[in-house]
C-alpha cells in the first residue's frame, strides 16, 4: 500500500512526517510564542535567538555544557521511553535518579580510597541498582496489585526527596558545616572530564562540566534501540505495551515485562547520578536531579521514544538550558524565570500538546496526495 | 431483463438511473446516482436505490462493498460526493443524524449505542429529553412506548437497566428507540449477528408488524438465508456499486451468492468422512470462573480426535471464548481438568499458553485484532507472535531479522497475502489477509491440536473458501481441529461432529448429517428436543 493511500484511507501521517515533521514544528510554534513574550517585554526576538544559539553552541565552553545538560536529558528521557514501550508512563524519573544518585555517593564515600577502575564499574552498577530498586516497588505494585504506576511513581518522588534529606541532614552531612552535604570525594574517583579526556589526545578545549558519562548515555542510546527493536525481549516489552490479550495470547507474562521494562527504567534514570554525583558535584548533595526527571518526559514524548528522536530532544533542551543562562546575561530584561517560561513552552507545545496540529497536518497531505491521484 | 420493471432502479449497465421515468411518489427512499470517494478510493459509485413504501427491501453484499458507506450517507454521517436523495419523493439534503431523524429515517446500529447503566425508559428518551424538567417528558414517553410495544410485538420492560438485558432485547430497544423518534424508515444494519435462530425468527417478526403498519424496511446483511426469508425485494452491491435488483421471489441464493462475488461459488464445502484415529485432546468436567466471578464454564467434557473437525456451535457469550481460553492455557480452569497430548491440565497445574504451544498446540484466536495480533507490528513481526522464542528466530542476543523477514514472505506466498509487504504494519492489511496471517502462522507450525475460532468473521467470500479449504487440508493430514463459530452455515459445512454450547455447558452432540438450522437453534437456546421433547420449544434464553 502507498504511502498515499494509507494518508487517504486511514488518516496516517507518512511516518517521517509523524517522527521528525510533527515534532519541528511544535517546537517553531513554541519558539514564535514565546518570540511574542519577548516582544512584550520589549527585546527583540532576532537577538534573543542569536543569544541563545551563541550561548548554546558559539564556543568551546558553551558546547560543554550544553551536552552537560544533554548527558541528563539523555539518561531520564530514555527512562520513560523504555517503560513507554511497554506501555507505563513512567513519572518517576526524578526520585529513580536521586536515588541513582544516592548510590553512586554511597558507593564512592565507602571506596575512593580504591583505584579508579574499582571504583567506576561499581558506581555504575550502584547507579543502576538504586535507580532500578526505587522503580521496582511501583512496578510491582503494578503488575500484582494493579496500582496505577503515574500515582505510586510521583509518590515514589516525594519519599526519594524527603528520604535524601533525611538521609543528608542526619547521615552523610560533613560534621562542622551547615549545608546538608557530604564530604567530597578523593579525586580519583572523580569521572574524568571530557577536556582532560581531549587532553590525553593532544586536543586542547575548554573546560566544561561535560564528562565522561556523556559518553556512556550515547552507548545506552544504541544500546536501548538495539534492546527494543532486535532483541526477543524487546518484542515481548513492545507486544505487552501495544496489546496485553496479545501477549497473554503468545504466552508473555506481561507481570514479567512490567517489571522488567520499570527495572530498565528506573535504572536509566540512575545513571543521571554518574554524571551530576560522580562527574560534576564530587559529592552527595540536595536536589541534583533539579527537575532533570520532569524533562525527560517531555523529552521522550518530543522523541517518540525512538533514541535518534531522544537524542535530538535532549540537544534541545541542553541548548535551551545552556543558552537559556546566556540570555539573563545579556539581557537585563530577560530574567532566569523567562528562561524558564521558554522552556515551558516548548515542553507544552512538544509533550502537551504534541498531536496539536495534526488534523490541519494530514488535512495538508490529504490535498497533496488527492492532488498526485487525481493526474 | 428483470430490472426494468423493478422497483430499485437500473442494473449495472443500464442507463442512469436519473434518465428513467421520474415515479417518486411510491417510493420511501430514492437514491440517485450517488458517488462517494475517499480520495481515490471510489466506496459508492453512481449507486441508485429505490425502496418502495411499506416494503422489505434487502441490501446484500460482502465486507467492503459499499452497504455500510450507502447508508451511514443517507443517515447524515458522511455526504455524498455527489449525487441526490428523495426521501418520500421529495429531494433531501441530509447533513447530519438529525436531519436523518427529521425525515423520518431510523437507524440500528450492529453494535448498539445504549447506556449500560441507564434504564431502557432512559435509553430511549436520551437525546430527546423534551424540555428541562425531565420528569415530564419521561412520563409522556412512557404512555408512547406502552403503545408502540403493543402495535409491534415489541415487548421489554421499560424500567429494566439495560446491562442486565439479552442481546435480543437490547436490539428491540433500539428499534423503539428510532421508533419512538418517528421513524417511518427502519434502517438495520446486520440485525443478526449476535442472535439466535429463535431470536431472529422473532426480530422477523417484529419487521413483519411493522410492515403491516405501513414502515419501511432496509435490511442490510451478507446472509443469503435472511435475504431470503425476509425481504420483499434485494439490491446486491458489489465493489461500491450496484449490481443487482431482484424481486426476492424471483430470485434463488444461488445467484445472488453469483452477483455478490461475481464469479460462482461453492456455498458448501467439498469434503471426505473424516478418519478420526486416537484422542488427541480430551477435557474432563472442565469449569471455569472469570475474574468478576461469573461461572464461564460449568462442567464441559468431550474430546477430540486426531483426523476430525468437531464444531462448537452456539450463540456468542455461552463459554465458547472462555473455553478456548482455558484450553490455550491462557486462563485457567477453575474445576475438571484436561489432557492434551498425554499432558494433563487442571485448575492447580493449569496450561500455560507457552507451554502448551511448545506441546503442539496452534490457536487461531477468535478475534485476531485483540488477539491475534499487534497492530502496530509489522507482518514480519506478527507473523512470530507465539514463537518469539523459537530458536529459528534467534541469535545468542539480538533477534535474526533475515529469517523472519522469510518466514513472512514464505507464509505470505503459501497463504496468498496480499500485499506481499512484511514490513508493512498489520493493521494497513485487509481483514481477510489478517486473518491468513494468523491462521499461516499457526497451522504452519504444524500443531497437532488447532483450536480455531471464528476463522471467517469479517472475512469476504473468496478469502472464506480458501480459509476453509485449509482447515479441512489440515484435518486430512491428521490433525485435530476444535472449531468454534456462531456461523451455523460454517460449523454444519465444516465439522465433522457437532456440539452445541449454552449457558456454559455442552446441551449436545449432533451428527452434521442430521443437523438443522432448527435442531441447532433450539439446541443454542439451551432445549434438546431429542431428549426434552417438542413442547418447550418456545424457550429462548
Amino acid at each position: 500500500m502507498s504511502t498515499a493511500s494509507s494518508v487517504l484511507k486511514e488518516g496516517r501521517l507518512p511516518r517521517w512526517a509523524e517522527i521528525a515533521l510533527l515534532p519541528a514544528i511544535n517546537v517553531i510554534v513554541a519558539l514564535l510564542v514565546g518570540g511574542l513574550v519577548v516582544v512584550l517585554i520589549g527585546e527583540n526576538p532576532l537577538e534573543v535567538v542569536k543569544v541563545l544559539l551563541w550561548g548554546a553552541f558559539g564556543f568551546q565552553e558553551a558546547i560543554g555544557y550544553t551536552l552537560y545538560y544533554t548527558t541528563n536529558f539523555i539518561f531520564t528521557g530514555l527512562a520513560v521511553a523504555v517503560a513507554f514501550h511497554c506501555g507505563l508512563f513512567n513519572i518517576g524519573g526524578e526520585g529513580q535518579a536521586y536515588l541513582g544518585g544516592l548510590g553512586v555517593g554511597l558507593v564512592v564515600l565507602a571506596f575512593d580510597g580504591q583505584p579508579f577502575y574499582v571504583i567506576l564499574p561499581l558506581a555504575m552498577i550502584a547507579a543502576g541498582l538504586f535507580g532500578a530498586a526505587w522503580a521496582f516497588i511501583p512496578a510491582y505494585l503494578q503488575a500484582k496489585r494493579g496500582s496505577h504506576i503515574v500515582i505510586t511513581t510521583i509518590m515514589f518522588n516525594f519519599i526519594a526527596s524527603t528520604l535524601m534529606v533525611y538521609l543528608l541532614v542526619n547521615i552523610f552531612i560533613k560534621p562542622g558545616q551547615m549545608s546538608p552535604e557530604s564530604r567530597e570525594f578523593a579525586e580519583n574517583a572523580w569521572l574524568p572530564f571530557i577536556h582532560e579526556m581531549l587532553g590525553w589526545f593532544g586536543i586542547s578545549f575548554e573546560p566544561s562540566p561535560l564528562n565522561m558519562s556523556f559518553l556512556w548515555a550515547l552507548a545506552l542510546l544504541v544500546l536501548v534501540w538495539l534492546f527494543i527493536w532486535h532483541t526477543r525481549w524487546g518484542y515481548e516489552l513492545r507486544t505487552v505495551g501495544q496489546n496485553e490479550n496479545a501477549a497473554r495470547y503468545a504466552g508473555i507474562s506481561p507481570v514479567r515485562n512490567i517489571i522488567i521494562s520499570m527495572l530498565i527504567s528506573g535504572a536509566l534514570a540512575g545513571f543521571l547520578g554518574l554524571n551530576e554525583i560522580l562527574g560534576v558535584q564530587h559529592r552527595l548533595l540536595l536536589n541534583f536531579t533539579a527537575g532533570y526527571g520532569f524533562v525527560g518526559i517531555a523529552v521522550a514524548l518530543m522523541g517518540r521514544s525512538h533514541p535518534v528522536g531522544i537524542l535530538l530532544a535532549a540537544l534541545l533542551f541542553g541548548a535551551l538550558y545552556q543558552g537559556g543562562a546566556e540570555l539573563s546575561f545579556e539581557f537585563p530584561r530577560i530574567t532566569r524565570d523567562l528562561v524558564v517560561v521558554i522552556q515551558g513552552l516548548v515542553i507544552l507545545f512538544a509533550g502537551a500538546l504534541e498531536y496539536l496540529f495534526k488534523p490541519q497536518l494530514l488535512a495538508i497531505f490529504r490535498r497533496i496526495a488527492l492532488m498526485r491521484a487525481g493526474g | 431483463m428483470t430490472g426494468q420493471n423493478i422497483p430499485g432502479g437500473s442494473t449495472a449497465g443500464d442507463a442512469p438511473c436519473a434518465a428513467q421515468p421520474a415515479q417518486g411518489h411510491d417510493f420511501a427512499i430514492e437514491l440517485r446516482d450517488i458517488n462517494k470517494h475517499f480520495g481515490p478510493v471510489h466506496a459508492n459509485k453512481d449507486v441508485c436505490l429505490r425502496v418502495r413504501k411499506g416494503s422489505v427491501h434487502g441490501i446484500i453484499g460482502e465486507n467492503g462493498a459499499g452497504k455500510s458507506t450507502l447508508m451511514s450517507i443517507l443517515y447524515g454521517y458522511y455526504q455524498a460526493s455527489s449525487g441526490t436523495i428523495f426521501i418520500n419523493g421529495r429531494e433531501t439534503k441530509i447533513r447530519d443524524p438529525q436531519a436523518a431523524i427529521a425525515a423520518g429515517i431510523g437507524m440500528v446500529f450492529q453494535h448498539f449505542k445504549l447506556v449500560d447503566t441507564f434504564t431502557v425508559l432512559e435509553n430511549i428518551v436520551l437525546g430527546a429529553e423534551g424540555g428541562f424538567l425531565l420528569a415530564e417528558g419521561v412520563r409522556a414517553a412512557r404512555a408512547a412506548l406502552q403503545r408502540l410495544e403493543r402495535e409491534y410485538e415489541l415487548q421489554v420492560d421499560i424500567d429494566a437497566v439495560v446491562g442486565d438485558l439479552s442481546v435480543g432485547l437490547l436490539q428491540r430497544v433500539e428499534i423503539l428507540k428510532a421508533l419512538y423518534r418517528g421513524a417511518d424508515i427502519l434502517v438495520l444494519d446486520e440485525p443478526t449477528g449476535v442472535l439466535t435462530p429463535q431470536e431472529a425468527d422473532h426480530l422477523f417478526r417484529i419487521l413483519a408488524a411493522l410492515k403491516a403498519q405501513g414502515k419501511t424496511i432496509v435490511f442490510i446483511t451478507h446472509k443469503l438465508r435472511e435475504i431470503m426469508a425476509i425481504t420483499d425485494y434485494v439490491s446486491v452491491m458489489r465493489h461500491g456499486e450496484m449490481v443487482a435488483h431482484r424481486v426476492t421471489a424471483e430470485t434463488s441464493p444461488e445467484e445472488l451468492a453469483e452477483l455478490m462475488v461475481g464469479r460462482k461459488v461453492l456455498l458448501r464445502v467439498d469434503k471426505t468422512p473424516a478418519h478420526p484415529a486416537a484422542t488427541v485432546l480430551e477435557t474432563d468436567n472442565l469449569a471455569m470462573t472469570d475474574a468478576n466471578g461469573v461461572q464461564r464454564l460449568k462442567g464441559v467434557s468431550f474430546s477430540v480426535r486426531a483426523g476430525e473437525i468437531v464444531g462448537i456451535a452456539g450463540v456468542a457469550g455461552n463459554g465458547q471464548s472462555e473455553l478456548l481460553e482455558v484450553l490455550a492455557g491462557m486462563q485457567p480452569p477453575s474445576g475438571g481438568r484436561f489432557v492434551f497430548n498425554g499432558h494433563a491440565y487442571d485448575a492447580a497445574h493449569p496450561a500455560d499458553a507457552r507451554g502448551i504451544r511448545a506441546q503442539g498446540l496452534g490457536h487461531v484466536p477468535e478475534d485476531r485484532n485483540r488477539l491475534g495480533l499487534v497492530s502496530s507490528f509489522s507482518a514480519a513481526e506478527a507473523a512470530i507472535l507465539g514463537r518469539q522464542d523459537d530458536p529459528l528466530f534467534n541469535g545468542l542476543i539480538l533477534m535474526d531479522e533475515r529469517r523472519i523477514r522469510e518466514n513472512c514472505l514464505h507464509l505470505m506466498e503459501k497463504y496468498d497475502v496480499r500485499p506481499v509487504d512484511p514490513a508493512l504494519p498489520a493493521a494497513n492489511f485487509s481483514g481477510g489477509n489478517q486473518q491468513k496471517i494468523v491462521l499461516a502462522r499457526e497451522i504452519e507450525r504444524d500443531p497437532d491440536l488447532l483450536l480455531v475460532g471464528q476463522p471467517t468473521r469479517g472475512v469476504d467470500i473468496g478469502a472464506i473458501e480458501f480459509i476453509h479449504r485449509r482447515i479441512i487440508e489440515m484435518r486430512d493430514a491428521g490433525k485435530a481441529v476444535l472449531l468454534v463459530s456462531v456461523e451455523l452455515d460454517e460449523i454444519m459445512s465444516l465439522s465433522d461432529r457437532i456440539l452445541v454450547m449454552f449457558d456454559g455447558i455442552i446441551v449436545g452432540e449432533v451428527d452434521p448429517a442430521e443437523a438443522d438450522e432448527k435442531l441447532l437453534g433450539l439446541m443454542m437456546a439451551g432445549v434438546d428436543p431429542r431428549r426434552d421433547g417438542p413442547s418447550r420449544e418456545g424457550a429462548q434464553a
